[in-house]
């Protein structure tokens, strides 16, 4: 999952076909997990409202990829990007309605050519859009919020495949931090509000975070660029994400007009805020390395753009 | 192009705004405090009338074990139950009403014909129920067993079950101990239905908690279900063989019916043309069973077969209807919705008429309808309301209603979306010290259009309380061809709801008594074509929420005026013709031998 990862390259005769497979350089990748977690989960427990809103989400995200970047950047792009967009929102998105799936991935894919900052975007785009539904069209959307079945050992095996695969494309240390973080901080959060330990840490154990810690966080488009960078960022995350979950605390002064949204919703706005954040301080850092790049990861080409 | 790509977002944003606003508009122009406004606009319009029928019933939720303090109001937050019955065959509808609070007293509302209504249970033996150790109420179901021509009741709780027969409409006596009825379990729904169609009413009960539960006394906190939408380690099901002679037998086990999933609502219909009453199961946490009757020897679970075992939801009531007038019964299943949150959807499963090793398949057609958001739902029934020919669709919601300013939403979610490990031990769950949980609801009224869509108009039609409704039930408590509606709260009043229709539109009524079928002609079907249109109903034996309706079947026939025939389905699997009944009149039929 990192930008910089080039193409596998004749250079290289010498992996197998596995160590191709799960080389940082494979594009397809993110794409391949991500659909494995879709479908597994379908299989075992019927997780989601239906193939066709999800197939809904996915579809819009592709065509708005393709069009929105031929028509500014007269480019096809690569679609893996708005394939894994598409799929986060099919898994993410709760409702019964359909269009919710189509809004929320065209909102997504269009932030990343609308709202953009020395030539990149700033926010995850299905984190963005997920904020933004949960907003404006609370009526019809919610998020993952439940677990997928009772049994450990699947999501044992996702959090194992997942972890592989971070590891693999370079983003394991991102995950982790924001897991060790998340879970000390739910000791602290459980001194505020006199909730047990296990109480404050269980959200981390449903799917919802699963997708949220190996896709959205990790992201290599909307992440900084420094290793150190990154980890400090993915506390931030964590913290931020505290206090959006303490708005909603017995004695909190926020909690009387803040809607529960934030709180419950908490690492999307989470990430909506220090995300963008972070990435203009890195960009005005190291401004030399952000500038060259004008255009979408999905509109480069021979890059590799896994993006939620 | 970049500003065409800005217009292009800000639309995408704008867009559901844009509609919601549309649609508050379109809605506050429909509401009008007139009732006469409703009775032209929708041809039906309710009043609330409990206090001038006499009734005066308030539910107390029960106290269980101090460990269950903190979470105390979301634990005990079901009980209020509603079933209607002409318990002294006169001809007009009465009620049974649950209590929960140890102590307190159930009651029977006799129907006094002059549109008021007397609590008679202490005198026929049926008020105090709900004494220490024995549990609480959670519904009743009526069904006359033994046949002999008056309708007995079994009452479920969490605790011991009850049975009670009615000797001739005067009195009840207490028959649980001739049957092997279990001596504690945490029971939320039950129906009577004949599944073997041997002319005996056969029971079907289903748990809710274990049964080796006592929620006065708990000997662990890990009692909570194992997750928010995958549960299994709810209660188990019972199913009672009519042996005759007030003698049942427990057969779940042999006929296949083993599920261990929270059930809140159970009905029974024969969907698929065979003669024999496949059971629908909605669960809490968990996806709905539909179990098919192999010709009353087994039961073949086909949830996912079927279409209806995937996407699990928050399953609390279970009722049958054809809203489209083409002889299809589909299930309608409430759920919980609250935005932003957790927007589930009711669901209503349609059968078409594909069909793999005889399962038909379902689709949700409750969002193509416009039936699928309506809060945190609980009882539903089907009903035409304004006897236009088409069934309309009442549905009770609101879960916690408490401080108005506070919700427990947050910890909630917090709980929720936990592992087995965690959400499963009630100690884990964090305190809600006061607080609502999606209180205060607004009812929902969907009237059916008859095109397939339904518009919602509950506030419009006179359906303004927020109370924490549970069951409703349905009943032309008056005789006056229109169907009442009557709602149990928790912690509140009974709603009575009488409805006036617009006497423009024709209706008829049938009631069935069998002969060779049970006596209660619970499963038997009719199917009256008028007008080119046709419409199917089914006698229940308990449907909706812990509720049961009025047995007599109420079929509007809009401005039609006169009915080509009448097709009776018996359970015994007779058929009867009427043709060109007379309108406006209730039918008494009886099963020809």
């Amino acid at each position: 999952m990192s930008s910089s990862a080039a193409l596998p390259t004749s250079s290289a005769p010498q992996q197998s076909a596995f160590q191709r497979f799960i080389s940082p350089s494979n594009r397809y990748l993110p794409p391949i997990f991500i659909t494995c977690i879709l479908l597994v989960s379908q299989v075992s427990y019927g997780v989601l409202e239906s193939f066709s809103r999800t197939l809904l989400a996915i579809a819009t995200a592709m065509v708005f990829e393709y069009a929105l970047s031929y028509l500014v950047y007269k480019k096809a792009p690569v679609l893996a990007s708005a394939y894994i967009t598409g799929i986060s929102v099919g898994i993410l998105c709760r409702t019964p309605e359909f269009w919710p799936f189509a809004l929320t991935s065209a909102i997504a894919i269009t932030s990343k050519y609308v709202i953009r900052w020395r030539g990149r975007h700033l926010w995850n785009p299905s984190n963005f859009a997920i904020a933004v539904m949960l907003l404006i069209a609370p009526e019809y959307f919610s998020t993952l919020g439940i677990q997928w079945g009772n049994a450990v050992w699947p999501m044992l095996l996702v959090w194992a495949l997942g972890a592989i695969i971070v590891y693999r494309v370079k983003r394991f240390h991102i995950t982790a931090t924001y897991v060790i973080s998340f879970v000390a901080l739910s000791f602290v959060r459980s001194l505020f509000t006199g909730h047990g330990f296990f109480t404050e840490v269980a959200p981390i154990t449903g799917p919802m975070y699963q997708l949220f810690i190996f896709f959205m966080i990790t992201d290599p488009r909307t992440t900084v660029s420094t290793k150190k960078g990154q980890t400090i960022v993915a506390v931030l995350i964590a913290v931020a994400e505290m206090g959006f979950r303490l708005l909603q605390a017995n004695g909190s002064p926020f909690r009387d007009f803040m809607p529960a949204i934030f709180s419950i919703d908490a690492p999307y706005y989470a990430l909506t805020v220090v995300g963008p954040a972070a990435m203009v301080i890195d960009m005005l850092m190291h401004p030399k390395k952000d500038e060259k790049k004008a255009t979408p990861a999905s509109a480069q080409g021979p890059k590799l753009a896994a993006t939620a | 192009m970049r500003v065409a790509l800005t217009l292009l977002f800000v639309g995408l944003i704008a867009a559901p705004i844009i509609y919601k606003k549309m649609e508050a508009k379109k809605e506050s122009a429909s509401v009008s405090a007139d009732r006469n406004v409703a009775l032209a606009q929708y041809g039906f319009s309710f009043q609330e009338s409990a206090k001038a029928a006499k009734i005066d019933f308030k539910y107390k939720s029960p106290v269980l074990d101090p460990k269950l303090n903190h979470i105390m109001p979301e634990v005990a937050s079901m009980g209020a139950a509603i079933s209607v019955v002409d318990f002294d065959k006169d001809g007009w509808p009465d009620f049974y009403v649950t209590n929960g609070g140890i102590g307190t007293k159930n009651a029977l509302y006799r129907n006094m014909h002059d549109g008021t209504f007397k609590d008679v249970a202490a005198d026929v033996g049926l008020a105090d129920v709900n004494q220490d150790g024995t549990g609480a109420s959670t519904g009743a179901v009526w069904g006359d067993y033994d046949n002999d021509g008056y309708d007995d009741v079994f009452l479920y709780k969490w605790g011991r079950q009850e049975l009670f027969h009615n000797d001739g409409g005067a009195h009840f006596t207490r028959v649980t101990d001739q049957t092997p009825l279990p001596k504690w379990a945490n029971v939320n729904t039950a129906i009577w239905f004949d599944y073997d169609k041997d002319g005996k009413l056969d029971l079907f009960v289903g748990g809710y908690y274990a049964e080796d539960v006592d929620l006065w006394h708990l000997k662990t906190t890990k009692i909570m279900p194992e997750s928010f939408e995958y549960a299994n380690n709810g209660g188990r099901k019972y199913l009672f063989h009519n042996l005759g002679g007030g003698k049942f037998e427990e057969v779940s086990e042999k006929m296949g019916i083993s599920s261990t999933r929270w059930a809140l609502a159970a009905v029974a219909a024969d969907t698929r043309g065979t003669g024999y009453p496949d059971l629908f199961i909605a669960n809490d946490y968990g996806v709905s069973e539909l179990f098919l009757n192999e010709d009353g020897k087994h039961f073949r679970e086909v949830g996912k077969e079927s279409g209806i075992g995937y996407a699990p939801k928050s399953g609390m009531s279970a009722s049958v209807g054809d809203v489209l007038n083409d002889g299809r019964l589909g299930f309608y299943v409430s759920n919980i919705s609250e935005p932003g949150i957790l927007i589930q959807g009711n669901n209503f499963w349609v059968p078409d008429n594909a069909k793999t090793d005889g399962v038909p398949k379902y689709q949700n057609m409750a969002n193509t309808m416009g039936i699928a958001l309506a809060g945190w739902s609980f009882g539903s029934q089907f009903g035409d309301f304004n006897n236009d020919g088409y069934q309309d669709i009442y549905v009770t919601n609101g879960n916690v209603s408490l401080d108005k300013e506070h919700n427990y939403w947050y910890d909630f979610t917090k709980i929720a979306g936990g592992n087995k490990a965690i959400i499963n031990d009630a100690a884990n769950w964090p305190p809600s010290t006061g607080r609502s949980l999606a209180g205060y609801q607004q009812k929902k009224v969907f009237m059916n259009d008859g095109s397939g869509q339904f518009k919602e108009v509950a506030q419009a039609v006179g359906v303004t309380d927020i109370f924490d409704g549970r069951s409703v039930a349905l009943a032309d408590f008056g005789n006056r061809g229109v169907l009442d509606a009557v709602v149990a709260t928790q912690n509140g009043p009974i709603m009575f709801y009488r409805n006036t229709a617009t006497p423009a539109n024709h209706w008829i009524g049938f009631d069935l008594e069998g002969q060779n079928s049970n006596r209660s002609a619970i499963g038997a079907q009719v199917q009256v074509f008028w007008n080119g249109q046709q419409q199917i109903q089914e006698v229940a034996g308990g449907s909706g929420f812990c509720a049961e309706n009025d047995r007599r079947l109420h079929f509007g026939l809009g401005k039609a005026d006169a009915v080509d025939r009448v097709e009776i389905r018996w359970p015994s699997g007779k058929t009867q013709t009427i043709t060109a009944p007379q309108l406006n009149q209730v039918h008494k039929i009886k099963e020809q031998s």
